[in-house]
């Protein structure tokens, strides 16, 4: 029997989780028969009026995927996935995007009140009208696969930055899109981000012009919401010379009662003097207390530092997921570019994580940091996996890695596997870890001032993850301390 | 009112009070006296609801309240302080955030509202300022690097923010320079009360000379041999603890 109908039958038969986000939208949805081949790639490609060029394109990943194998490296294990039993498609149903906020479903507002987050997003798509000195937070609401809400184009406009579903820009920006897509994460990268070429359904487009700085952060909101729909997100964010660009990602998926396969692909690409700032905060459903169900996140996340000087840092805090294989990636490509990766990985129950990040120095001068925090807890398994490499041209590349494992309980498991390699002597690499786990003197010690247990653990976990936090904007750090708090749950006895 | 009766506890099999039994008053001030291994640190810890102390027999009860269902957070939140002997470091969270958390942890368990922070804000500087402990302290993360005279100042501090019904200091006195001790007993002195019983535990009479107790105690072997006045800690200063061995054999 096929893994996922599997997980349907078992899942039917088990009580109902404590998953807080768990909750579905009944929107009417659209979407192709099961299954994947040709014909459903062109469908794919049909329904969204795309122009030969990527139909094309999209037909030569999916004959590239059928000759490929799932990666079996990660220190992960699930059931066989079935790509013939899932759906590929599917769409909200509207003719047409919405005009205004007014157009959008209710039902779809009332989803993003029921999140409780995001506050400041939460007001804008209500459309209240913040202090204009504030800092402000544009949406592109990603709804299951279909951009449905799309605020502040106006004022984005009057910077020049472009930030639309990457469907839509195909269209009004053919020439960016055909430029860069595929162009930090090729076609042919790996069996997931193949898939995705093959058959991704949206995502956002960012293009910030030369000298730019953003004039607010960027933000969507990714939901799986069809039943046996595989996520197949596809973000693109150019940087242009001498711009920057906050980009801020959160998902909170409700409750699903099968596996649901997530294989995203972000391409970050920063021109020279150019930065980009990506942060995550990924919640998606991890399954029941015995392990069932849960997203199945295989994500590609590469930023391209082509330019000189220029800079892009990924910031992620990882809590969901039955499986997270994810290494939000840098390639340092120009002289004197830097990559940062920052990252807070939080595994309960059963759910395994295997996840780092790469950083690739290419140029001569470039530098990276890594700052990794693993917190394991229940029966998890938390591996980071990193690879840090010295190209021979890259004279003086520097890394520092710091990468620190916290668990909680006795039957919890933390990984660390570090790739270290340098081909010019001139490099210096830095590699420091640390493997702590919560004291009961500890927890003692809060308690008696008159902390739960579960707020005690919480906070001590707050303070071993703070260098992280303090890396995320605003908005983000204080859900992501209540998303870790809610992770933790269940997890002292 | 702190009311215990007839207690018996073992740790990890090991009996270690035996049939102890003490009362101390709203407003007094009791020193518990004995040597080393009498269990003293024990019965600080099984007050405050440590786990892993299994208390076979007796009671103990705070203003009539029965703690043995209660965990340690619902015994702070009843009014129970302790002020660790050797107190914990938090790295990466700020006193701060950890004075909040605290406060309002107890106040959320005690049906209140949640303290403002411009008045949270001023309750700590003006306490930190009676016990010389600097601002960017409070910044720093709990304990964390403290010298063990800090750490003690701290502990001091949150008892004073915390305003609890009853204080346990257990050996406050260890590890601390006679000027740390002296701003340390200050800090208490400051905090006796009509309403607030306080347990002074302690190896040395050297802590009474800085806080008077209004009555003495001597441990020995998991129980209370002798009772009396503050003269019987400065008798014990003289004679130590060997006549009590016997006596207690």
């Amino acid at each position: 029997m096929a893994a996922v109908q599997e997980t349907v039958d078992k899942v039917k038969t088990l009580d109902v989780d404590a998953y807080k986000y768990g909750f579905t939208t009944d929107i009417e949805s659209d979407k192709a028969p099961k299954g994947l081949n040709e014909d459903i790639v062109r469908f794919i490609s049909a329904k969204k009026n795309e122009p030969e060029w990527l139909t094309d394109w999209r037909l030569d990943a999916f004959r590239r995927w059928q000759t490929m194998a799932e990666p079996k490296w990660a220190r992960v294990h699930y059931p066989p996935i079935d790509y013939q039993d899932l759906y590929y498609y599917s769409a909200p149903k509207t003719a047409e995007g919405p005009k205004s906020l007014d157009e959008v479903d209710p039902e779809l507002l009332r989803t993003y009140e029921k999140l409780g987050i995001p506050l400041r997003e939460q007001e804008i798509l209500a459309g209240v009208q913040a202090d204009p000195n504030a800092r402000r937070v544009a949406v592109d609401a990603v709804f299951d696969s279909v951009s449905v809400a799309t605020t502040f184009k106006a004022e984005l406009a009057k910077a020049g930055v472009i930030f639309c579903p990457i469907s839509e820009a195909v269209r009004t920006h053919p020439e960016l899109v055909k430029k860069y897509l595929g162009s930090v994460v090729p076609v042919t990268d790996n069996y997931f981000a193949t898939l995705n070429s093959a058959v991704y359904s949206d995502g956002s487009f960012v293009y910030v012009p030369p000298g730019v700085r953003c004039p607010m952060e960027l933000s969507t909101y990714f939901r799986i919401n069809e039943r046996n729909t595989g996520q197949f997100e596809r973000t693109l964010i150019i940087a242009d010379k001498g711009s920057y660009v906050s980009y801020l990602e959160g998902c909170t998926a409700p409750q699903r009662d099968e596996n649901q396969l997530h294989a995203a692909v972000v391409e970050l690409i920063a021109l020279d003097d150019a930065e980009i700032k990506y942060s995550t905060v990924q919640n998606w459903y991890p399954g029941d207390s015995q392990g069932k169900g849960g997203i199945y996140n295989f994500v590609t996340k590469r930023g391209d530092c082509r330019g000189d000087r220029s800079k892009i840092s990924w910031t992620q805090v990882e809590t969901g997921s039955a499986i997270t294989w994810k290494y939000p990636s840098c390639i340092l490509r120009g002289d004197s570019s830097r990559g940062e990766f920052y990252s807070i990985a939080i595994s309960n129950g059963y759910q395994q994580v295997d996840s780092g990040t790469k950083m690739l120095h290419l140029g001569a001068n470039t530098s990276s940091r890594v700052i990794s925090k693993g917190i394991s807890a229940g029966h998890s398994q938390n591996t980071y996996r990193g690879q840090i490499s010295a190209h021979r041209k890259a004279r003086n590349a520097r890394n520092f890695t710091n990468c620190d494992s916290l668990l909680i309980g006795n039957s919890c498991g933390a990984h660390t596997v570090p790739y270290i390699e340098a081909k010019n002597s001139s490099a210096v690499f830095e590699h420091e870890a640390t493997t702590s786990k919560i004291s009961d003197d500890q927890l003692f010690y809060c308690m008696q001032r008159g902390l739960s247990a579960e707020e005690a653990t919480a906070l001590i976990v707050n303070g071993f993850v703070r260098d992280v936090l303090q890396q995320l904007p605003m908005e983000f750090a204080v859900e992501a301390q209540k998303l870790i708090a809610i992770s933790l749950e269940g997890s002292v006895g | 009112m702190l009311e215990i009766e007839n207690l018996h506890v073992s740790v990890a099999g090991k009996k270690i009070l035996d049939g102890l039994s003490l009362k101390v008053a709203d407003g007094e001030v009791a020193a518990i006296m004995g040597p080393n291994g009498s269990g003293k640190s024990t019965l600080s810890y099984v007050v405050a609801g440590r786990p892993d102390y299994e208390v076979s027999e007796g009671s103990i009860k705070l203003d009539g309240v029965d703690l043995a269902e209660k965990s340690p957070a619902e015994r702070a939140a009843l009014g129970l302080f302790l002020v660790f002997q050797y107190p914990l470091e938090i790295p990466g969270v700020t006193t701060m955030t950890f004075l909040k958390a605290a406060i309002n942890a107890q106040r959320k368990a005690r049906g209140e509202d949640e303290l403002a922070t411009p008045d949270f804000m001023k309750k700590v500087r003006e306490a930190a300022k009676r016990l010389n402990i600097p601002q960017d302290m409070l910044k720093r993360p709990v304990n964390f690097g403290f010298s063990g005279g800090e750490k003690k100042r701290m502990e001091i501090l949150q008892m004073a923010l915390l305003e609890p019904k009853f204080g346990i200091l257990d050996e406050m006195d260890s590890g601390l320079d006679i000027d740390a001790l002296r701003v340390c007993a200050e800090g208490v002195n400051a905090l006796r009360s009509k309403e607030r019983g306080l347990l002074v535990i302690t190896h040395y009479q050297r802590l009474l000379d800085y806080i008077t107790p209004d009555t003495v105690h001597v441990m020995h072997k998991g129980r209370i041999v002798k009772s009396g006045g503050p003269e019987l800690a400065l008798e014990l200063e003289k004679s130590g603890y060997a006549d009590y061995a016997e006596e207690a054999a």
